[in-house]
């Protein structure tokens, strides 16, 4: 490790312990039942939810892992589907300048649309919480992702598909060996966007549709005024949010390239 | 009939600064035979990299048309593969994979096997072995367009289209890669039209040489044979009286425009560039 990492490290350590202490004097200062729960009494509830990940009593009382997993279900199902359709019309979007200024005013309007204002049609039109819950997925995290593969695909190199155009390469074949590859790091860099709102937004949907998932779950803790487990979901949540950041930065590092 | 016909080909381009279009060249005429090696030289300006465009299929002609083998040029086709100045190497895919994606399209109905075996023959041939892992941007210029090479010469095209392929090349390196283009070419003797505005580059390696006049509206003003025997050697081509001479007048050509290098026993006048043309 390199001095700076070290310095860094240790920084980082000392900010985290002194938040640490400043919150548990912040706890200990007030009467029982009228502040904040303090650190220790958030570990000690993670140290219970932890050692029963998946346990299930009822609608109402599962293990933190089962509402992971619910949430992340929801997430591979919404952001997949919509990861697909956006690179697929991003791509046509790229290549047809003329469609892209065609369509690029309704995106704009769309995009900046928070994706809970589409739940109640949902709800009317489809009648299924679950999958209105999957569909605000879904559009949170389509934009992103078709603005920048669009934008990618439109800004490859003519270089390249001139040399494309001479080997004559069949369409999948020039979609697969030539504009994916091209586009990547653009498209990558939309899904990691896309990733991160999609997580957010996942949240909210779920404290409206209840049942099980991470978001309904701290809507519940809330409503038992359990407060550790609301804190120890909010950690819950922040770190899964950083791996699965994670994983899609390690595909960015796979598919970059140099020209 | 001419294997590659340039039939009285025309550019416009839409003009920079206000309506109107600019005609980059007019009326370019020649033709080149099967196996033999043609170069144009001009001035930047000249259109000869649109020109190359144009057969490449890459660009329309405004007016004329080029003709392969009886059938109008109007689609890139494998059949006419291009070696581009700035390489234009797929910088995502491996040395190995750019030449094999070339010759995955030239030879559609290969085997994995003997696909491989020939990417490697012209990874070898080109002196790449032991780079074939490595990406583009981690090659100096004089790699890229070997690679550039091999992947061009490896689909056995009918006509190979070089658009001053060695201008980013360093002098040293450049020399060669020349040689390695004369290497490759002699063994398969395929076409070639080359661009360049390298004079001695023009003479080593071409049986005739084009020469363009200034741009905008420039026209073919004649075209010169290169009656030097082959192998030619670039250190013996340096007191070559032929090659001077040669060498004099493409030089007094450029420098000085049309008329002047006219009447002094090279190449047909600049008003009849069809004159130069069978052969």
């Amino acid at each position: 490790m390199t001095r700076d990492r070290v310095q860094v490290l240790c920084l980082s350590v000392a900010i985290g312990v002194v938040f640490v202490l400043a919150w548990q004097a912040f706890a200990g200062s007030r009467p029982p039942g009228k502040g904040l729960p303090g650190p220790l009494a958030v570990g000690a509830t993670a140290w219970q939810m932890l050692a029963h990940p998946f346990y299930d009593h009822g609608p109402n009382d599962k293990g933190i892992g089962l509402q992971l997993g619910a949430s992340l279900g929801r997430l591979a199902l919404g952001y997949l589907t919509a990861s697909a359709g956006a690179v697929m019309l991003g791509v046509i979007l790229g290549l047809s300048p003329l469609l892209y200024r065609a369509v690029n005013p309704y995106i704009q309007v769309l995009k900046p649309v928070s994706p809970l204002a589409w739940m109640p049609l949902f709800l009317y039109t489809i009648k299924d919480s679950g999958q209105s819950a999957i569909l605000v997925i879904f559009m949170s995290s389509l934009w992103p992702t078709l603005a920048n593969t669009a934008f990618g695909v439109a800004s490859i190199k003519r270089d390249y598909l001139n040399v494309a155009s001479i080997l004559q390469l069949s369409w999948p074949r020039r979609l697969v060996t030539v504009i994916l590859p091209a586009a990547a790091p653009a498209i990558v860099a939309g899904l990691r966007i896309s990733m991160g709102s999609a997580w957010v937004a996942i949240i909210a949907a779920e404290m409206l549709i209840g049942g099980t998932g991470i978001g309904y779950f701290v809507w519940n803790e809330w409503n038992n005024l359990a407060l550790t487990s609301v804190i120890f979901a909010i950690l819950a949540i922040g770190l899964v949010g950083v791996l699965l950041d994670a994983g899609l930065a390690r595909l960015s590092r796979r598919l970059a390239y140099t020209e | 009939m001419a294997f590659l016909e340039i039939d009285h080909v025309t550019k416009h381009f839409p003009s920079h600064d206000g309506p109107g279009e600019v005609c980059v060249f007019r009326e370019v005429a020649f033709s080149i035979a099967q196996g033999e090696f043609v170069t144009m030289v001009g001035h930047s300006g000249c259109g000869k990299s649109t020109l190359l465009n144009i057969i490449a299929g890459l660009e329309r002609a405004s007016g004329g048309g080029v003709v392969l083998e009886g059938r109008e040029v109007t689609q890139p086709g494998i059949d006419r593969m291009v070696v581009f100045q700035n390489f234009s190497l797929m910088p995502w895919m491996t040395v190995f994979e750019n030449i094999r994606l070339a010759v995955r399209a030239a030879y559609p109905s290969w085997d994995r096997r003997r696909i491989v075996a020939h990417v490697q023959r012209y990874v070898d041939m080109v002196g790449l072995a032991g780079a074939e892992r490595k990406r583009p941007a981690a090659l100096s210029g004089g790699m890229r367009q070997r690679v550039g090479l091999a992947r061009a010469f490896s689909t056995a095209p009918k006509v190979l289209l070089l658009d001053e392929p060695f201008a980013q090349i360093d002098a040293l390196t450049r020399g060669l890669i020349q040689d390695e283009l004369i290497r490759m070419w002699t063994a398969g003797r395929n076409t070639v039209f080359m661009v360049t505005h390298d004079v001695d580059e023009a003479i080593l390696l071409s049986d005739r040489i084009a020469l363009m006049t200034r741009g905008p509206e420039a026209r073919l003003a004649e075209i010169v044979d290169v009656d030097i025997p082959r192998p030619r050697v670039r250190a013996a081509l340096v007191e070559d009286p032929d090659y001077l001479r040669l060498r004099a007048h493409i030089l007094r050509f450029l420098v000085e425009g049309t008329r002047a290098a006219a009447g002094d026993g090279y190449g047909a006048p600049a008003t009849a560039p069809l004159a130069a043309t069978p052969r």
